[in-house]
């Protein structure tokens, strides 16, 4: 098995792509250390003089599988895509699916969700595409 | 022997680094220019700069900056009272199972011990998933492992149609992937790498053993 020494061309070419995006990852400086999967969600709430919204998954997913939300609450795979609102929360769709005070704690509760830091883009927390997509120097906007 | 080298150091260069964030800025507070900016930054002041530059681990995050409480986490707004109310990530993943990346919890052993039960619907207690058993078997070229891509973890978690037809087609070998779409966040990036386990654990999807690549010059 354990045979001649090689290096093959495509091996070369694989090799340095890795390392390239290796290095990009390396050299972007991030000091994010929220928990992996931390979606902030700043489309309207900084403009509205609300703290951004603060959605954990780790919290969630112990609780519900990604199908409830993300299948049958229609949430896209998209942080910030799905356009919500305090209107939409009350009549019902996206977090108001939920936090209706039946199914866990009511929106009166606004500063459980709205616990951002100021001016936090909206974007997931600790994701590989932060990492490797972010100009140096810049905190992590998905946009 | 040799040539398990290479891919081995990748694969534990690669694991360092997407498993634990660039951290350039353990400091915290200033947002650097630059990295080179960085490691002089955080040196506290005067007395001895060069042990803290040149510190052993310039790069890798240390074990004591994961899984942050709310407070610290550098998002979360600590001059808010709902703050102060959130949940610690730690103080309930203490019950389950740990792996080396992401959250640092193992989600499909989580589920299988129950040390979890996640819904399955809203409000129905009851609700249980449609299991299917089925491996897609994506043939790599180079030294990786083959592609094993499980329908039975995917399907105790998510809907067929989370990944039918927007992000795959339905049919084995219809779907271009190449770990640089994955990087990106497309294919199996969409997930991995945000909510799911990250692209650093290359051994949980690339897990079928090869004969590994034939050179091209041959013998
Ligand atoms: C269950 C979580 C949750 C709770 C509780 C909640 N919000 Fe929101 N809120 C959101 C989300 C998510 C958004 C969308 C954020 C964005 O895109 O900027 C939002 C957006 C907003 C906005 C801007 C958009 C709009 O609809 O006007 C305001 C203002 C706002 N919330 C105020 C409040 C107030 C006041 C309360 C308490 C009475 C509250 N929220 C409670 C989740 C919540
Ligand atoms: C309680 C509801 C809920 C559950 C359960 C849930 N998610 Fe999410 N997910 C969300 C919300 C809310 C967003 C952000 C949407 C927005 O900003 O409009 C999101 C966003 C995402 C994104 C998009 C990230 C990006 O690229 O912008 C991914 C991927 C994702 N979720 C995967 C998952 C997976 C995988 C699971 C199961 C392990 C899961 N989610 C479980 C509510 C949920
Ligand atoms: C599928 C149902 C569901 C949806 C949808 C949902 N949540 Fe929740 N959420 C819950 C439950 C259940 C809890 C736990 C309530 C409790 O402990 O009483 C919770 C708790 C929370 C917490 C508190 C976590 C902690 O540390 O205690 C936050 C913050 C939160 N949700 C934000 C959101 C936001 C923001 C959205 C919408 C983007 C949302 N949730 C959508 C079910 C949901
Ligand atoms: C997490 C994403 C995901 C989920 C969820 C998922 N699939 Fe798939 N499915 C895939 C991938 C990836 C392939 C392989 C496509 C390829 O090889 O190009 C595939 C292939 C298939 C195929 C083709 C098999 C063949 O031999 O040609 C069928 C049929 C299929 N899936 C059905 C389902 C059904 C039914 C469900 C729900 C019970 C489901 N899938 C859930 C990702 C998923
Ligand atoms: C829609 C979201 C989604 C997509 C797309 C997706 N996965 Fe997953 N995958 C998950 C979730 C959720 C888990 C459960 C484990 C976790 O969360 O870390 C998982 C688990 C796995 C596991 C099981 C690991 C174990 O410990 O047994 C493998 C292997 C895997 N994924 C490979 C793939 C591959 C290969 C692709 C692309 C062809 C892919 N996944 C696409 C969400 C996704
Ligand atoms: C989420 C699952 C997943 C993870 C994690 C993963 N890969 Fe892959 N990888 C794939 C898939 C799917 C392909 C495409 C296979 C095919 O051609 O069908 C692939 C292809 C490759 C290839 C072939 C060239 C290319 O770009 O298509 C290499 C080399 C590779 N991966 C290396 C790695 C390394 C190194 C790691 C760890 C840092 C890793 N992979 C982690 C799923 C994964």
């Amino acid at each position: 098995m354990k045979q001649v020494p090689w290096v093959t061309r495509v091996r070369r070419g694989l090799t340095a792509l890795l390392f390239a995006v290796v290095a990009i990852t390396l050299w972007t400086p991030s000091d994010s250390r929220a928990e992996y999967g931390d979606i902030v969600i700043n489309n309207y709430a900084d403009a509205a003089g609300m703290r951004p919204a603060i959605f954990p998954h780790w919290f969630h997913r112990i609780r519900f599988r990604c199908k409830v939300c993300h299948a049958d609450l229609g949430f896209q795979f998209k942080a910030g895509g799905n356009e919500i609102t305090m209107l939409k929360i009350i009549d019902g769709q996206f977090c108001g699916a939920c936090h209706n005070g039946e199914v866990a704690w009511s929106v009166e509760n606004c500063d459980l969700c709205h616990s951002g830091k100021p001016n936090t883009p909206t974007q997931v927390h600790e994701s590989t595409i932060q990492k490797l997509a972010v100009p140096v120097g810049q905190g992590g906007s998905k946009k | 022997m040799t040539r398990r080298i290479p891919t081995l150091l990748l694969t534990v260069f690669a694991a360092t680094l997407f498993g634990s964030a660039p951290v350039i800025a353990q400091d915290a507070k200033s947002k650097p220019a630059a990295p080179s900016a960085a490691a002089p930054a955080a040196a506290p002041a005067t007395t001895a700069p060069a042990t803290d530059v040149n510190r052993f681990n310039r790069l890798l995050k240390p074990a004591n900056q994961r899984n942050l409480p709310p407070m610290q986490d550098g998002i979360h707004d600590p001059g808010s009272e709902g703050t102060a109310a959130l949940m610690p990530p730690l103080s309930a993943f203490e019950t389950l199972p740990r792996s080396n990346a992401g959250n640092r919890v193992n989600w499909v052993k989580a589920l299988e011990d129950r040390a979890i039960n996640p819904r399955w619907d809203r409000v129905d207690t009851n609700a249980v998933p449609i299991v299917m058993d089925l491996n897609i078997v994506r043939e790599v070229k180079g030294s990786m492992p083959d592609v094993v891509y499980p329908h039975k973890q995917h399907t105790e978690w998510l809907d067929c149609s989370n990944c039918h037809p927007a992000i795959f087609v339905p049919q084995k070998g219809a779907n271009q992937i190449s770990m640089a779409a994955i990087l990106l966040g497309q294919k199996c990036g969409v997930c991995h790498g945000k909510v799911a386990f990250p692209v650093s654990e290359c051994r949980l999807c690339h897990s079928k053993k090869k004969d590994g690549p034939v050179a091209r010059t041959g013998q």
